[in-house]
């Protein structure tokens, strides 16, 4: 998806990774990647299948509102 | 060892990159026994790399070249970093074939011209950031994204 990496570029804050799902079997159970693409932004909002761009950008900003309001310290991981 | 781009997508691939904007290191990460996705993801930024003048390719080994694994945030492998004038961000886990091919290449010409042509409203959005956001898009190589 090119998008994500077009939004990486945009902003310095921003990390985009292109993630082979198949090659990867740990994290699609871990997102719970049932079918492709899937969106997984900072590791609490996801997004299902292709979307606009202004429904990406919506996205970026629920994921951080909840990391204000919501954050429960996942730990580092 | 035979190649995994063929003449004619070689061919193909070197006018694409024929006008880059600006230098690109594909700065790829594996390990000293290589997976066979590792050691493929590894022959294509190779030979992506031998198309264009603008473009290098650097291996690393995730363990052996930890400090490199740190500095571009890499955790697992086969891992691409798409660098150009900076560090943007943009990675690839896995080897990008079928149509993340193209995706490789799109993102080689983005960080080349470091102009992601979005709309003004996700700019001035971005522009407002203020803590670091991760993106991960999970794909298979028959996805078109």
């Amino acid at each position: 998806m090119i998008l994500a990496h077009r939004i990486a570029v945009a902003s310095p804050m921003v990390q985009a990774d292109m993630v082979e799902a198949t090659e990867f079997p740990h994290l699609t159970i871990r997102y719970q990647v049932m079918g492709v693409p899937r969106t997984v932004i900072n590791e609490s909002v996801h997004i299902e299948g292709a979307v606009a761009e202004g429904v990406v950008v919506e996205k970026l900003q629920e994921a951080l509102l909840e990391a204000q309001g919501g954050d429960e310290g996942e730990g580092t991981g | 060892m035979m190649s995994l781009l063929s003449a004619e997508i070689a061919e193909q691939v070197k006018k694409e990159l024929a006008d880059l904007a600006g230098p690109v290191r594909l700065v790829m990460f594996t390990q000293e026994i290589e997976c066979q996705y590792c050691a493929e993801t590894r022959q294509l930024v190779e030979e992506i790399s031998e198309l264009s003048e603008q473009v290098t390719a650097e291996v690393y080994d995730l363990i052996g070249d930890s400090d490199q694994a740190e500095r571009y945030g890499i955790d697992k492998i086969p891992a691409i970093a798409v660098i150009g004038a900076a560090d943007y961000g943009v990675r690839f886990y896995g080897l990008p074939g079928g149509y993340e091919f193209a995706s490789l290449l799109h993102a080689i010409k983005l960080v080349a011209s470091a102009q992601p042509s979005l709309a003004d409203e996700t700019m001035a959005v971005l522009a407002e950031l203020d803590k670091p956001v991760h993106i991960q898009v999970f794909v298979t190589p028959t996805c078109p994204y």
